[in-house]
């Protein structure tokens, strides 16, 4: 009897709970799921940031909803149609392994908007794909690596070998190279998005060989914190968030990826009316990438120098990938003056010229 | 140096990126000596890397935090002790449940200390001994924990091996009805290897937060714990295998690394699942030995003990 009662009890609050999503129609619900968690303070606190502007700026007119730590494959599906299910007008996938998943899923529910970080595949009409210019940051962030270091060994912890990934490598490598030419790169692939101890782990090998820059392209603040153990002979970036934790060394600069006016204004078109497929790719001139603040453990010279490359980013007097740029096996790939064409940089799976290593297939 | 690796960096570094593993391996191992399959060792672990993380922010003292994560680890396990010998759940469902729990509940603690720094936790100093080329890096350069891992291997070799209390532990995860007819406490007996394996746990998940990282982050475990199980597998339950299993996985780990820093032309997906490979390959030759494996898995293992006659 009691078990009965117990039953009666959660078919109740089960059709009030259903009840209750049917009432709130009026309300635009926007959803997220993060392949990390939020208090990673990097990529996917980014995120989050950005879906509490969202809050913040329309209030009450929207209802928010995500899930953190969604590993990307079969659970990515189950989270996203769990959502379309319970009523999300509009799904934000926020990373890029989440690409297949999206797609399908955006099939199933014709009147879901999907947006996906990162992406290139929009299957169908309701799937967008947005992603930041990371490789702006990088230029600035190879500049000064190549300035700062001394034992002419710079390092780079990738995550995937994605063209994302690789494209930041590049560009970090191509600046670096051009104010020290005795500069040498080694990339080490962790092959995760979050693995705290691994990426420490990762970035204690390139320290114990020499390296005395890092860049790290995973999502935590672990490789920031090996840095720090070297007692400011090592100096690193933050990545994704401004790790402001770790100013003003090792953390000397820092990518920061601002989602916040892309979201606010795609939840605003979904609630108007005016959503429509867009493939979107913002950098330092639209605010999506922001560099963070550059301390006082760099030279007043070089910050300077650095803020000069990023306005002129901004402004659009200086691309990143300006040729004469050559690929890794020695043939051509810019010419003289030529800037990379945007189909090129995200389809990229080659490095340039002077890098050492393959990438893994 | 070879290939621009350093060997006695690569090792110090081995010894020191082994030890989560080991510590938890080893707590897990008693656990199951004493007939008790306790999965929640992610779950301990990340509550210990979350509590002595507390600890040690809160006191400024990275040892009151290392108690402070073995508490935090053997708390949780007595959740488990609880619901397995008190209640008579489910071993397997029950660790599962803890695993899932610790990660939650560790993630809503640590809200408000996610980006602090912990207090620092020097290296033993050894004087002159730390300036003995080669040997000085690997032996004399790392801090209490990573010494105290190797003698708690020692001790519970000792322990398991020449005890008394050893031999009773054994024997109640050997067989639970005959200790109980010789009147041990089987059930308390067993509480107190949980407590044990879950101390031990928290303690390497606060070597995770308060040295290796060091800093608290959500999931800093990682998988840490499911290796720590692995291990006491491909150890076959003896110690000393134990510390050999945990410096091979956490060896390939860090050997991997470094590889790749160093630019050696060896693709990373084969170092990085040879530790499986090498698990698979060791549990295939201790079974085709005539069922060795059998005879040393406690024969208890998994199952509950009810004191009804």
């Amino acid at each position: 009897m009691k078990r009965r009662t117990l039953l009666a009890t959660a078919a109740l609050g089960l059709s009030l709970a259903f009840g209750g999503a049917a009432h709130a129609q009026d309300k635009t619900k926007a959803c997220f799921i993060y392949v990390g968690p939020i208090g990673d303070l990097g990529w996917s606190y980014q995120h989050h940031q950005g879906a509490l502007a969202v809050q913040k700026e329309f209030g009450d007119k929207v209802e928010l909803a995500w899930q953190e730590s969604v590993p990307e494959g079969a659970d990515a599906e189950r989270v996203m149609t769990q959502m379309a299910l319970g009523g999300c007008d509009i799904i934000f996938a926020t990373s890029f392994g989440y690409m297949d998943q999206v797609n399908a899923v955006a099939k199933k529910f014709p009147n879901v908007k999907f947006e996906h970080a990162t992406g290139f595949k929009r299957e169908s009409p309701n799937v967008s794909t947005y992603n930041a210019r990371f490789y702006e940051g990088r230029a600035v962030q190879g500049l000064i690596a190549g300035k700062m270091t001394k034992t002419n060994k710079i390092g780079y912890i990738g995550s995937f070998p994605i063209p994302e990934v690789v494209m930041g490598i590049n560009a970090y490598y191509l600046q670096a190279k051009k104010v020290n030419p005795n500069v040498e790169l080694s990339v080490v692939w962790a092959f995760t998005w979050f693995d705290p101890a691994k990426e420490a782990d990762a970035a204690k090998a390139m320290i114990e060989q020499g390296v005395d820059v890092i860049a790290a392209h995973t999502d935590s603040t672990a490789p920031l914190a090996e840095a720090a153990k070297s007692g400011g002979k090592v100096i690193g970036f933050g990545q994704a968030s401004d790790m402001a934790d770790y100013k003003p060394s090792p953390r000397v600069s820092s990518i920061i990826d601002n989602w916040a006016p892309y979201y606010v204004k795609r939840v605003g078109q979904v609630m108007d009316g005016t959503w429509d497929q867009v493939d979107v790719w913002a950098g330092i001139k639209e605010g999506e990438v922001e560099i963070g603040e550059i301390t006082d453990a760099i030279p007043a010279e070089l910050k300077a120098e650095a803020e000069a490359m990023r306005d002129a980013i901004a402004a659009g007097t200086y691309h990143p990938f300006t040729g004469p740029i050559k690929k890794q096996d020695g043939s051509d790939w810019l010419a003289e003056g030529a800037t990379a064409p945007d189909g090129d940089l995200l389809g990229m799976n080659f490095f340039v010229e002077g890098i050492k290593g393959d990438i893994p297939k | 140096m070879f290939g621009g690796i350093d060997p006695s960096l690569l090792i110090a570094s081995l010894m020191m990126a082994s030890v989560p593993i080991l510590l938890a391996a080893l707590g897990e191992l008693v656990v199951e000596k004493a007939g008790v399959l306790n999965l929640g060792v992610e779950g301990m672990m990340i509550m210990g890397a979350i509590c002595g993380f507390i600890t040690a922010v809160e006191t400024g003292s990275p040892m009151l935090g290392f108690l402070g994560g073995a508490v935090g680890g053997a708390a949780l396990s007595l959740l488990f002790a609880v619901l397995t010998q008190v209640m008579q759940a489910n071993q397997v469902a029950s660790g599962l449940a803890l695993t899932l729990f610790g990660i939650g509940f560790s993630s809503l603690l640590g809200q408000s200390y996610v980006g602090i720094k912990p207090p620092h936790l020097g290296a033993v100093p050894f004087g002159p001994l730390a300036d003995i080329p080669f040997f000085g890096k690997v032996l004399f350069g790392h801090d209490l924990f990573v010494y105290l891992s190797i003698a708690a291997v020692a001790a519970i070799w000792a322990f398991l091996k020449y005890a008394r209390g050893g031999l009773i532990l054994r024997a109640v995860g050997e067989s639970h009805d005959a200790a109980h007819a010789l009147g041990y406490k089987v059930v308390r007996i067993r509480v107190l290897a949980i407590a044990f394996g879950g101390a031990m746990a928290g303690l390497g998940g606060a070597y995770l937060s308060l040295i290796r990282v060091p800093q608290w982050v959500d999931g800093i475990t990682a998988g840490a714990g499911w290796i720590a199980l692995a291990i006491v597998v491909f150890a076959s339950w003896r110690p000393w295998r134990a510390l050999l299993g945990a410096w091979l996985f956490g060896g390939i780990t860090v050997l991997q690394l470094n590889l790749q820093a160093a630019q050696a032309g060896i693709p990373v997906e084969y170092l990085s699942m040879s530790p499986y490979v090498i698990t698979i390959l060791v549990l295939v030759l201790m079974s085709s030995g005539r069922g060795k494996t059998a005879l040393n898995a406690p024969a208890c293992l998994g199952q509950n003990f009810h004191a009804a006659r």
